[in-house]
């Protein structure tokens, strides 16, 4: 069953500067008798004490102010950084959609470049193949696909980027905001698309700022603060202590059925 | 293909013993209810290190399309693409086979294929020491980006060299195919120097040779990745003794040169032969290119190697263990 657990859970980065990056100063450091290894290196805490329980069916939004860990929150639940102290476990496939262009490489075809993509994310050649047309369709990109990516504008670069992430059907899919730069037309179906990918999936994370995107694909949320979960809850009460005031009051009461108390479609599910 | 993973954290205790943790006064009691954490292996433990080597060979659709897109890319805008590399090292080979034959007044028939397969396999070596330093760094990107097990990285820089040896071998069979006659027979590569028996069945022995040359490149990328990338001082350390090293092992010289000034000179052997012998990679050149050339299969580099394979292969599974999941950390 798909799930991610995560027991007090701490990130903590070390940063190594150009000089302590180097044996220099750890033998130094050693011969001098004072200066320890560490103590030298000066870390940041980017995570501290999180612990979450993820199951089978969950949309989650991420919220917080910039730098408050929802990206590295995001990478800890799959699996990128193991955590410096607590524990983790992740049963299920995992994609993540962090940065639209990692992975993206300006001199090979776009083509090529979806199955790069596809490889990544952890479908087989075959499966990729399959699914070529059915992303051609989608971004509209036409003959541009069997040009160098280099040749395209941002846009485009997004749509193709969209194109692959939304063909694959993944167990836990992770996303981090950078969805921009697309026309309106686009984004309309793209949204769609998502919204199919997310029905798909069985676990959703999204780090956002965008009330409409949370309101659509979510109906829990946690709150980011300095590297801890402020709150965790429904999407409702959590924007509502996030922001100040409730930015859904003028929503549809279904709307906000779903998205006020999630127990109920816990209780659904099961 | 993500079955399940287990991440208990880095610095914590290896026995199940959780600290009972004072949950953050912060965090309000969530609708969502936390189970109490499991006793778990410790996060240093050989079988993740295992897990991380087959769940990337389980992988090798991805580093092995990869690995060619990194050949293909290289020589992306060119006309004659990948070609290019068999083409420069033919005229590497050639220049230097015509200039130090002549230098060391060996005959061009057999100087050129030993130069030839020498550069070859040295370049093979010297590509995966060099580009295993960066494998990590390199791919900072990628690691930051997408899960996946480490040694996808690691199996994606040796796969990339085999391909480059694979283009280079080319010019081999073009040698060998010229210079037949002499090197099926017995010849000298130095007038005094040893006899070599002349190209035979000895062939074959190339093939289980150059896999145990890939096998250690793939711990020497994995031990020199790991290192690279947590002391970035190591790239340019490993780059000035790989240069010095080329010019220590017999590669645009013979380890015979050293033998003939002996047999003329007196009985015992002379300290640069121990130099040349204590040279690892000599070894390493000595076992793939011996057996091409038809030259005196010498045993105890095999025996050297194999024990280099055993000794290397637990250091980087070592590194790997203990480091593994700070690599993305680190990069």
């Amino acid at each position: 069953m798909v799930s991610i657990d995560v027991w007090n859970a701490s990130v903590d980065f070390p940063i190594f500067d150009a000089k302590s990056r180097s044996f220099k100063k750890i033998i130094m450091g050693k011969a001098g008798g004072n200066i320890s290894a560490d103590s030298g290196v000066p870390v940041i805490e980017a995570l501290r004490d999180i612990t979450v329980s993820l199951k089978f069916g969950d949309r989650v939004g991420l919220v917080g102010h910039n730098g408050a860990g929802k990206s590295t929150l995001l990478r800890l639940l799959s699996g990128i950084y193991e955590p410096t102290r607590g524990s983790a476990k992740i049963v299920g496939r995992v994609a993540p959609v962090f940065d639209l262009g990692v992975g993206m490489d300006p001199e090979i075809s776009g083509y090529e470049n979806i199955m790069v993509r596809g490889l990544f994310l952890g479908m087989s050649r075959k499966q990729m193949e399959k699914r070529v047309d059915d992303i051609a369709d989608f971004t509209e990109l036409g003959n541009f696909l069997s040009m160098p990516l280099r040749t395209y504008s941002t846009g485009m670069r997004v749509r193709l980027a969209i194109g692959v992430v939304t063909s694959i059907d993944p167990e836990i899919l992770l996303l981090d905001e950078g969805i921009g730069a697309v026309d309106a037309d686009f984004m309309a179906r793209a949204r769609e698309r998502l919204n199919d990918l997310v029905k798909r999936s069985g676990l959703l994370v999204f780090a956002s700022h965008s009330d409409e995107f949370l309101v659509d694909l979510c109906n829990t949320a946690i709150w980011m603060d300095k590297g801890r979960m402020r709150e965790q809850g429904s999407l409702r009460s959590v924007l509502t202590s996030y922001k100040g005031h409730d930015p859904f009051e003028n929503y549809p009461q279904d709307v906000l059925d779903r998205i006020s108390d999630p127990k109920e479609l816990v209780s659904e599910r099961a | 293909m993500y079955p399940e993973r287990v991440f208990p954290g880095i610095d914590s205790p290896s026995s199940g013993s959780q600290e009972a943790s004072v949950p953050s006064p912060l965090v309000q009691a969530a609708t969502l209810e936390t189970p109490p954490a499991p006793a778990q292996p410790s996060y240093r433990s050989w079988s993740r290190a295992i897990g991380d080597i087959t769940s990337a060979w389980q992988h090798r659709e991805l580093w092995g399309y990869l690995g060619w897109q990194d050949i293909k890319q290289r020589y992306r805008r060119s006309v004659i693409g990948p070609l290019w590399i068999t083409i420069s090292m033919a005229v590497t080979a050639c220049a230097l086979g015509l200039l130090y034959s002549a230098i060391l007044g060996s005959t061009i028939n057999t100087f050129l294929p030993y130069i030839t397969v020498g550069f070859i396999i040295w370049n093979f070596i010297n590509n995966c020491v060099l580009e295993g330093t960066e494998a990590f760094i390199a791919n900072e990107g990628l690691i930051k980006h997408l899960p996946a097990p480490i040694s996808v990285h690691i199996f994606r820089t040796v796969w990339r060299q085999v391909l480059f040896f694979a283009h280079n071998l080319v010019i081999y069979f073009i040698v060998a195919a010229i210079f037949f006659k002499t090197m099926t027979n017995p010849y000298q590569l130095i007038e005094g120097g040893s006899w070599n028996p002349g190209i035979g069945w000895t062939v074959l022995l190339a093939i289980p040779a150059f896999v145990l040359l890939v096998v250690n490149s793939v711990w020497v990328t994995m031990l020199f990745g790991i290192i690279a990338t947590r002391f970035r001082d190591i790239p340019p350390v490993i780059g000035s003794l790989m240069q010095l090293l080329f010019f220590m092992t017999p590669i645009v010289w013979f380890a015979d040169a050293l033998n003939k000034k002996n047999s003329l000179g007196g009985a015992r052997p002379t300290w640069q032969k121990y130099v040349v012998e204590s040279n690892p990679l000599y070894h390493y050149v000595d076992i793939v290119r011996a057996p091409l050339l038809g030259q005196q299969i010498h045993w105890h580099s095999w025996a050297i190697v194999g024990g280099l394979t055993i000794f290397g292969w637990g250091l980087a599974l070592l590194a790997l263990r203990n480091y593994r999941a700070r690599v993305s950390y680190w990069v």
